[in-house]
């Protein structure tokens, strides 16, 4: 049997003092396509984060691959997309040297790009669809281009593991779309995805789980459920008229079939 | 005397070798400071430094590596500092910054040198150059410059994004240690030529200027390094030869004439800018039809020379004029 590539156990965050995660457990299977979902401040990123090492649990554990965060060495098979970037250049840094820190994992001390490198680093950029800007400025990309440069940034270690907060926000739907084929590439080929997701759009397809947070705690495990699906679909798709509008439901629309709300296009 | 022969003297010759060496690494290493946005930290480390260089004097020992001690020992207290984020970090930099100023003026006094020995050491000083000043200056500047552009892909990423640096399992607060002492080194190679007030300006304005007219991390690494180059020897040069007629410290005139380079590159950056967003494809429009008909294209054919600019969009050419994006599209033009 393949280890875990993440497991956190009875974990809890605590920030400032005040817990934001309590009573974690989730072991995620190799080649699963995990969805974290949950409203605002419901602790994904935390979660996430936390699984990264980035921010330190207050008790319980993670293990990455079997082995306990603290020992973990091993991560080139990590790939995380963080939900902002920290970037706080001072100085511009070009869309090909921002995706070419994804391959620090792999690479020694003072070598320079090999042309393994240089090809995950292009055909990253190819799946993104920014190819062509390669050379540019990443602050003169807007914020959608900028969220795909950090995604490429991460394809291009070839991680197993991806965790990726928030991908899809900002991004445009025909991009979207670009995304979901490419987690559908890395699922083929056996990468584990835990994926936030407020709206996840043509990335439903994907999910073989779900998991629902609220208040730090995870609410649902599971299949991904219709209401997961559509509960933050009124803040944001443009609503069209009427939308807001409170719906007193008609004797029919039981039988017209599903929720009112699933039939909304 | 002529200008050949007074840069035939040995002291001319070491200071220009010191100018050359320091206009390399200064400017490598204020890349990083001004990436992580933390361009006055040159500044702190040089007043840091003025109470090494007084130890120096006032025990005997070799200033040069009094400071490079006190200045590393600076540099690492002002990174603690920093990543324990404290809400006041700046308070506590400007204290250590002035209580070293102000210890290396009093340590100076204290050991009855004369001011105008420090004075060497804050605005720099040409003849004082010693052949083993010069040949520290050049093993640290190597030094520097081999690790700002040897690590340049890891020193980039934890400047760049540090969380994402660390899951990519380097070592971060290494790697901040290693600038904040490479910092501190430089600031002590290059005392003696721009001297310790000025020492930042060196590692700073080269790097501004760079990054008029730079996209990429690389170009703003190199071509800082470069401008910073021919402002050390060039400012050197002018203020031997102005030494004809008046008294020129030579750490004036290398920052002065780094000014006067930024000053000229930042129009040039602007219009670069300008020219780079009114270039950029067209894309991801629908294309409309609207057929242009506010004015008359008669008496003029869009084309290749029609000295209006031609911007690629999707499979044909937009020309920009007037505010108007205009296509051929048969005998007329559609606004695009
Ligand atoms: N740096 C921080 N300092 C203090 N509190 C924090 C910090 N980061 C997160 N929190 C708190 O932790 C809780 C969970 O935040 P988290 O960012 O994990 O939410 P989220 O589920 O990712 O929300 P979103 O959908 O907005 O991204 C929130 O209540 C937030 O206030
Ligand atoms: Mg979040």
């Amino acid at each position: 049997m393949r280890l875990s590539p993440v497991e956190v156990s009875d974990g809890a965050v605590a920030i400032g003092g005040r817990p934001v995660l309590r009573g974690i457990d989730l072991t995620v299977a190799p080649g699963e396509f995990l969805a974290l979902m949950g409203p605002n401040g419901s602790g994904k990123s935390t979660l996430v984060r936390a699984m990264t090492g980035l921010r330190p649990l207050s008790r319980g554990q993670v293990t990455l691959f079997g082995t306990p965060l603290a020992e973990f060495r091993d991560w080139r098979r990590v790939g995380f997309v963080p939900q902002r970037s920290s970037a706080e250049s001072g100085v511009p840094a070009s869309v090909w040297e921002t995706v070419s820190a994804g391959r620090l994992t792999r690479r020694r001390l003072l070598r320079p790009l090999g042309a393994a490198d240089r090809r995950a680093i292009t055909s990253a950029l190819e799946l993104v669809g920014l190819a062509d800007r390669a050379r540019d400025g990443v602050g003169t990309l807007s914020g959608g281009q900028q969220q795909r440069v950090l995604i490429a940034r991460a394809l291009a270690g070839e991680p197993e593991l991806f965790l990726l907060d928030e991908p899809t926000a900002g991004v445009d739907a025909l991009n979207q779309r670009a995304l979901a084929d490419a987690l559908r590439g890395l699922k083929d080929l056996g990468a584990t995805v835990v994926l936030v997701a407020h709206e996840l759009g043509p990335i439903a397809p994907l999910v073989d789980r779900a998991v629902v947070m609220r208040d730090g705690r995870i609410e649902h495990d599971g299949e991904l459920r219709e209401q997961d699906l559509s509960h933050h679909d009124h803040h944001h798709r443009r609503a069209g008229a009427g939308a807001h509008a409170l719906r007193v439901s008609a004797p029919l629309d039981g039988l017209a079939g599903g929720p009112a709300e699933g039939r909304r296009p | 005397m002529s200008p050949a022969e007074l840069f035939s003297l040995p002291f001319m010759q070491r200071a220009l070798i010191a100018a050359l060496f320091t206009g390399l690494a200064a400017p490598a290493i204020g890349t990083y400071l001004v990436q992580r946005r933390l361009a006055l930290m040159g500044d702190g480390i040089g007043h840091v430094a003025v109470t090494g260089v007084a130890i120096g004097l006032l025990t005997g020992w070799s200033p040069t590596w009094t400071a490079v001690l006190v200045a590393a020992a600076g540099a690492i207290a002002i990174e603690v500092i920093r990543e324990r984020g404290h809400t006041n970090g700046d308070v506590a930099l400007a204290l250590l910054f002035y209580g070293g100023l102000a210890g290396g003026v009093l340590l100076t006094g204290i050991g009855g040198q004369s001011a105008s020995r420090l004075q060497e050491y804050l605005f720099g000083s040409l003849l004082t150059i010693g052949i083993s000043d010069v040949i520290v200056t050049m093993v640290l500047a190597t030094v520097v410059v081999v690790v700002a552009l040897g690590l340049a892909p890891q020193l980039f990423a934890v400047s760049h994004d540090r969380e994402f640096a660390r899951v990519a399992g380097l070592d971060v607060r290494v790697y901040n240690l290693l600038v904040a002492v490479l910092a501190a080194v430089t600031v002590t190679v290059a005392m003696r030529t721009v001297g310790l007030l000025l020492v930042s300006a060196l590692m700073v304005v080269p790097v501004a200027t760079a990054q008029q007219v730079s996209r990429s991390f690389r170009a703003t690494l190199v071509g800082a390094m470069v401008l910073g180059l021919v402002a050390s020897v060039g400012g050197l040069a002018l203020a031997a030869v102005a030494s004809y007629r008046v008294n020129v410290a030579p750490g004036p005139s290398i920052v002065l004439l780094a000014l006067a380079m930024f000053a000229v590159t930042w129009p040039v950056g602007v219009w670069l800018r300008h020219r780079s967003r009114r270039v950029a494809p067209f894309a991801d429009e629908p294309l409309g039809h609207e057929v242009s008909d506010d004015h008359d294209h008669r008496e003029h054919d869009h084309g290749p020379d029609c000295g209006h600019l031609a911007v690629p969009h999707d499979d044909h050419v937009d020309y920009v004029h007037d505010g108007h994006r205009h296509a051929k599209h048969g005998a007329h033009y559609d606004e695009h």
